[in-house]
């Protein structure tokens, strides 16, 4: 099955988007990804865009769904590198991806992130995923 | 006006939705369009499009381009046979939705476009036409 990589450093999951997805490739991303915070006890998730001509609502809603999920789960989430013309469009369409901390580029997001974690910087290893994986 | 060129294309399935963005988007530069206009001309398409495969139950998509003397144009027509929508004043409405979707669709396409027209009768499905000028 297509799916999107996700890899691990540190405390951190770096997933960047390459293709344009059809909608249950966007789907099995968000699984994986809440499923990938719980096995590595993450605290942040970085997700590069700079690749995606479109944002559609659809996506818009995949990367907000992302956020809160990885929030409860206590991860922090920060979108890169949205292109200009995505954004402008994103507004007129309607969303605001209010509840999506957004950074310019990977060197501003990973200083987000570990601001974010600077209190509780464990770093949790992926020897630590036996219980509740499925 | 002259009508210099049309396509017709399926929009059935999740890859369908993506093949019709991707033609968009050639279309688009092909005619000229800057950066901005064709992602919202594509975004605007893939919001129609999504909306033919889920609430339509697939139809199909005519691309039109439009040479005036002054101006070149984009033109795709989703039409589909589904259930139709009783209300399409309601149905523009941000935040209608009769899925589960966020109910941006129709009305963030209508923002992305210069032109808008939809028809729809119950059991008659639907047909919406959007216009994108250079």
């Amino acid at each position: 099955m297509e799916r999107i990589p996700i890899l691990k450093m540190g405390p951190v999951l770096l997933v960047s988007i390459q293709v344009d997805m059809h909608d249950q490739l966007a789907l099995t991303l968000q699984d994986d990804l809440t499923d990938r915070i719980v096995k590595t006890h993450a605290r942040g998730v970085l997700i590069d865009i700079s690749s995606l001509e479109v944002v559609d609502s659809f996506i818009g809603r995949m990367l907000g769904n992302i956020a809160a999920m990885s929030r409860v789960l206590d991860a922090e989430t920060v979108v890169v590198g949205m292109r200009p013309a995505v954004a402008i469009t994103l507004v007129e369409l309607g969303m605001s991806l209010s509840g999506v901390r957004t950074a310019l580029n990977v060197e501003r997001a990973m200083e987000m992130l570990q601001v974010a974690n600077a209190d509780g910087a464990a770093t949790a290893g992926e020897g630590l995923d036996g219980a509740g994986a499925h | 006006m002259a009508l210099a060129r049309t396509e017709k294309l399926p929009v059935q399935t999740s890859e369908d939705i993506v093949k019709v963005r991707q033609a968009v988007r050639s279309w688009a530069v092909e005619l000229g369009f800057n950066l901005v206009d064709q992602t919202k001309i594509v975004t605007a398409a893939s919001e129609l499009a999504r909306n033919t495969v889920i609430y339509g139950g697939g139809g199909t998509v005519e691309l039109e381009s439009l040479l005036d003397p002054k101006r070149r144009g984009l033109r795709l027509t989703f039409a589909d046979q589904g259930a139709g929508i009783a209300n399409t004043e309601q149905a523009l409405k941000d935040g209608f939705t009769t899925g589960n979707g966020l109910g941006l669709g129709l009305g963030g396409a209508k923002r992305l476009s210069n032109e808008f027209e939809i028809h729809s009768q119950p059991g008659a499905g639907t047909t919406v036409r959007i216009t994108r000028w250079t």
